[in-house]
């Protein structure tokens, strides 16, 4: 399954950092999103994007995890060569994360 | 208990009019705050005001202020907005001008100055957080420096009786924040009315993007009404309560989901979402949803504001120059390839002094490059893109010439090339010692 199933995203940027959020659309799959979508595999997901360090914020009120990724904007919107020097198309990339749900459907 | 409604009528410089229109006739607001100044917004304003000393200021204002300013002065709807970009006192001229070809010459326009620290920042060679390096060190390629300034000098211009209230640069929350101080008198070192004002304007800031814009994704996350979208209000309490709605039939959607989406938009660590105000803390936020299109926020909270504001120094970066050529039918996709490897070799042999390249097929693999993108199959058309940055706009302009003359000596049947070369005017950030910065009022008269 993929990430997009059980969550949505968006990404923000300050910079040449970007944030993407990732929000389960319902509470029991925080724990998934918590144990499978790890600051180390988002930054494998973006190999030859991100340059920097992962860093991953946990809000459990809001069943939502907030990733800040540095050196991820070709060294920010106001300078990148990218397309899209914003980096708002990350967030969907991301959803394309594979999830493994539990036998019991968890 | 007090509460006030506060319509966000633009999200940025270039948004959408007809939703303020819509908020201003049929929100039943007492407010109306257009957020339009981008990050390097102000560097280029900077740059138009030095042609023109009226200038500077946002290009949509005039059409902006002739939609909303009648409906709102029948209304007594005050608007706050940081239009004044460069040139908020030329911007408040410009509104009370309006004002008064409108028939209303008694609308009374405050100017909030004090943004532009480029004298201030010269002087004390700030290190610029980056990347290593000073304020000296960019030389003659600076621009502008403009502070983000908060919502105190804003909420004094409301006191003052101001109807409209234009800034430069201030932080975007603060813009909300300004009417919540002035109506409800909170103390400007009440930390937690500040964070969950900031926690509500945040959600607002952005317009549309808490309505449903920004948010459809058929089949996964779909929104009624689109092409209608209306914007944002926020129903706050002396208390700092919010309830985010919108107005009653128009498009869009206000849900759990599209509120948590904004909240996390452009934050970085929950706890600490530094303003020039207060540091806000998002981590205890609670959203629910109570009512069709009516969200309630709460639990934000707040600490001590720093001693420092954050600066955006706008300087002249680099050139960036481009080219484009496209390929269709079979085989395309090798011989957009070849059109690359061809550009690549020429820029070599040629000697075009770039110190960053970018070599890429659009529709293949321009967004996320080459590695996340093996997945795709093999597209009808592709569109090469070449790009790179150098020191000066001779060279730039050699890059889109590689590409374009692929016409004649590249693959076959390349069309549609297309090639520019421009100045970068970046932005970079410094923190200014909070008493440097002196926010001023300035009232225009009609």
């Amino acid at each position: 399954m993929k990430l997009r199933e059980i969550a949505h995203s968006r990404t923000g940027d300050k910079g040449n950092i970007s944030n993407i959020s990732v929000i389960a659309y319902d509470a029991k799959h925080y724990p998934l999103l918590l144990e499978q979508v790890t600051a180390v595999r988002v930054k494998a997901h973006f190999a030859g994007v991100v340059q920097g360090e992962v860093v991953r914020y946990e809000l459990p009120n809001l069943s939502a995890l907030n990733f800040v990724m540095d050196h991820a904007l070709g060294g920010g919107v106001t300078r990148s060569l990218a397309l899209d020097a914003h980096g708002k198309s990350l967030s969907s990339a991301l959803l394309d994360l594979d999830i493994v749900l539990a036998p019991d459907g968890k | 208990m007090r509460t006030i409604r506060i319509g966000s009528g633009a999200g940025y410089s270039g948004d959408r009019i007809e939703p303020a229109i819509e908020l201003a006739e049929k929100g039943d607001i007492q407010y109306l705050v257009f957020e339009c100044l981008g990050e390097r917004t102000v560097a280029l304003a900077q740059q138009a005001r030095m042609k023109n000393p009226d200038g500077g200021f946002d290009p949509l204002l005039e059409e902006r202020m002739r939609a909303v300013l009648p409906v709102c002065a029948a209304k007594g709807i005050k608007i706050v907005t940081n239009m004044g970009a460069a040139n908020p006192e030329a911007a408040a001229r410009k509104t009370a001008e309006i004002a008064k070809s409108l028939g209303l010459p008694s609308l009374k326009v405050a100017a909030i100055v004090g943004d532009d620290v480029l004298d201030a920042c010269k002087a004390g060679d700030l290190p610029i957080m980056e990347f290593d390096g000073t304020i000296k060190q960019l030389g003659n390629r600076l621009l502008s420096a403009n502070a983000y300034l908060g919502a105190e000098p804003m909420a004094q211009a409301l006191a003052a009786g101001a109807d409209v209230v234009i800034t430069g640069r201030a932080s975007d929350p603060a813009l909300f924040l300004a009417p919540m101080i002035h109506a409800f008198g909170w103390a400007m070192d009440d930390w937690n009315l500040l964070g969950q004002g900031t926690v509500a304007g945040h959600l607002l800031e952005c317009a549309g993007q808490i309505t449903g814009g920004y948010f459809a994704d058929p089949g996964y996350k779909d929104v009624a009404d689109l092409a209608r979208l209306g914007f944002p209000i926020g129903e706050v309490g002396e208390d700092g309560s919010l309830v985010v709605t919108k107005v009653a039939r128009s498009g869009g959607a206000v849900t759990a989901q599209t509120c948590k989406e904004q909240l996390l938009y452009e934050v970085h660590d929950p706890t600490k979402y530094f303003q020039p105000d207060v540091v806000a803390d998002f981590s205890q936020v609670r959203i629910e949803e109570i009512g069709p299109d009516r969200v309630r926020v709460s639990g934000g909270r707040g600490k001590k504001r720093t001693d420092t504001l954050k600066v955006s120094v706008g300087y002249v970066d680099s050139y960036i120059g481009e080219g484009q050529i496209s390929y269709a039918g079979p085989g395309a996709l090798a011989r957009g390839r070849l059109a690359l490897e061809i550009v690549r070799e020429r820029l070599k042999l040629t000697n075009v002094a770039a110190s960053e390249l970018r070599f890429e097929l659009v529709g293949v693999d321009s967004l996320h490059g080459p590695e996340v993108s093996a997945r795709a199959g093999e597209p009808y058309e592709v569109r090469v893109r070449v790009a790179g940055r150098t020191e000066n706009l001779r060279e730039a302009i050699r890059i889109g010439n590689e590409v374009e003359t692929l016409y004649t000596n590249g693959p076959a049947a390349g069309g549609g090339a297309w090639k520019s070369a421009r100045d970068v005017v970046a932005v970079a950030s410094v923190l200014l010692p909070r008493e440097l910065a002196k926010p001023q009022i300035r009232f225009v008269g009609a």
